[in-house]
């Protein structure tokens, strides 16, 4: 299988404190690849860093084919991330956040039109075209911040606590949406606290401490640590955490 | 309604936006003293103007509503008195450090710190040694479990929490449970909101609330057993396809992802599903009945 992410002994350190600490891992093309840990674990330092928005200590790693030490724009444009804090501007439009953001990418006009209808249809959103975002209900905002990081088909997409917040039934239908992304090739790097979520994702890896404490698909992760579900399975990993946030 | 109701809603309406967005829609219920209660739902449901209404923080439009006896609109005051709150922000001072803040709250209640100290110990110990760092240094769990302090610094008889455990990992979550166990046993009545129906069956009683109307209420177990069909869990190595093809079944009512294994509930028999799969590929399906979950109910109760 093609890997769209190496990385060999990341390392982030802030002073004395080891964010995060030789970190060896790949993820495939089209693969959904589950990014968990405790509050505090390193998942966000690690995120930051294979999205070029912060300098790696010491190790490699290349995301898209990019070096994360000198080719950082590079891979803020072969890469979409949504999270659940920041995604949508209230005060566009539903088409004019399509637009914005697709021109941030440097998408051609022509594109972003036949882009934008294709998008409003596949959310079924043809008569909020023109609703301001902020109007719209929070399920629907999800599905459309999803849509909009993916617009100018990146490699990999990050979505960082993506399903905060929303009804069962909207937070399974975010889902039938990324199944249908990695379906198309697109690689898809998810952080959750739904441990049911996880048994979604094709491999799982399970930050403690700032290292990667387990990694491998969700059924040979359960099987491994004799547990039912992977919230057990967290459970047993993250409560040996001596560093957490709490 | 019982006298002894710790919190009790009659008829409560709230609209926003002068009446065009309605939050709430004839919400009645009420919680018993020492009786650790759960609203439950995802965001927009209502929960957060609930809260502030019982608090005193907004007027209802419509409706009453009391808590230890107090009416929220007439006895604010008292009601204030006798209340802990933590919203769903952070809405400490940021500037001050840990024992100042607590030291501030309990000052405004009239108290001391050394007075309660009994009430809070579990938990303050936990962030004693950054005591003095400031809040707008700490992490997400540490800020969690300061404003709780606060909140319970002046011995209340009823506390509201507002999602506390939202964006929290599962072990944190897990030890915040543990913590409201111990305080419903020293007697405080609890009110707590979680959009993680799992947290659902921690608690005595529940509502499912969604978009400002309540949808069940009742203990969890009850809940549970009035679930209307039968469910089945099913699984399989090749998870995607066989969700793709249950779904396509005529004889299928509805179907989730719920983990590895898919809730579906059927028109027909069990022995036409598997049939059905089978001619689909499927070798190594497994068919269970299962007891559901309340995140199952709450989808069913979304139906109606």
């Amino acid at each position: 299988m093609e890997q769209v992410i190496k990385t060999e002994k990341l390392t982030k350190r802030f002073g004395d404190f080891i964010a995060c600490n030789e970190l060896s891992f790949e993820v495939g093309k089209g693969e959904i690849f589950g990014f968990l840990g405790a509050n505090g674990a390193g998942k966000t330092t690690a995120m930051r860093m294979l999205c070029g928005l912060l300098k790696p200590t010491s190790g490699k790693a290349s995301v898209a084919g990019y070096d994360v030490f000198t080719q950082t724009e590079k891979i803020k444009m072969s890469i979409g991330y949504m999270s659940q804090k920041f995604s949508l501007y209230d005060d566009l439009t539903v088409s004019e956040n399509i637009r914005f953001y697709a021109g941030i990418y440097g998408m051609r006009t022509k594109e972003i039109k036949i882009k934008t209808q294709e998008l409003l249809d596949e959310l079924q959103l043809q008569n909020e075209a023109k609703t301001l975002v902020s109007a719209l209900p929070l399920g629907w905002k999800q599905k459309l911040a999803f849509s909009v990081s993916i617009v100018h088909a990146p490699d990999i997409v990050f979505l960082d606590e993506p399903t905060g917040g929303v009804d069962p039934v909207t937070r399974r239908q975010f889902w039938d949406l990324i199944y249908h992304a990695a379906d198309r090739g697109v690689t898809v790097f998810v952080t959750t606290h739904y441990m049911d979520e996880a048994e979604y994702c094709n491999r799982v890896s399970i930050m403690v401490d700032g290292v990667i404490a387990a990694l491998d698909s969700p059924a040979n992760l359960k099987k491994q640590y004799g547990s039912e579900n992977m919230e057990e399975v967290f459970y047993q990993l993250a409560r040996k955490a001596k560093r957490s946030d709490n | 309604m019982k006298q002894d109701s710790s919190i009790i809603l009659t008829d409560i309406n709230k609209t926003y936006n002068k009446g065009k967005l309605t939050a709430v829609r004839d919400i009645s219920f009420s919680v018993e003293g020492g009786e650790l209660f759960g609203l439950i739902g995802p965001d927009g449901a209502g929960k957060t103007t609930l809260f502030r209404i019982l608090t005193t923080l907004l007027l209802a439009d419509g409706g009453s509503a009391s808590v230890n006896g107090f009416d929220v609109v007439k006895d604010y005051k008292q009601i204030r008195n006798c209340v802990g709150y933590m919203p769903g922000k952070f809405s400490l001072y940021q500037d001050l450090t840990i024992e100042e803040n607590l030291n501030f709250f309990a000052t405004v209640f009239g108290t001391t710190i050394e007075k309660n100290y009994d009430l809070i110990k579990d938990i303050y110990v936990q962030i004693e040694p950054f005591k003095d760092r400031r809040a707008a240094k700490l992490s997400g769990g540490m800020k969690q479990k300061l404003a709780l302090c606060c909140a319970l610094i002046h011995k209340p008889d009823v506390l509201f929490l507002d999602e506390p455990t939202t964006g929290v990992d599962v072990v944190s979550r897990k030890e915040f449970w543990e913590m409201l166990k111990r305080l419903k046993a020293q007697g405080i009545t609890i009110l707590v909101s979680t959009p993680y129906m799992d947290e659902a069956n921690l608690c005595d009683r529940i509502a499912l609330i969604q978009k400002g109307e309540i949808l069940s209420i009742d203990t969890p177990e009850k809940i549970i057993q009035s679930y209307p069909v039968k469910l089945y869990a099913l699984k399989s190595s090749n998870a995607f396809k066989l969700m793709q093809d249950v779904r396509d079944y005529t004889g299928t009512e509805t179907c989730f992802a719920f983990g590895d294994a898919l809730h579906t509930t059927f028109k027909s028999g069990e022995e036409e599903i598997l049939n059905y799969l089978k001619s689909k590929g499927h070798n190594d399906v497994s068919i269970d009945l299962i007891t559901p979950s309340i995140e199952d109910c709450f989808i069913a109760l979304l139906k109606n």
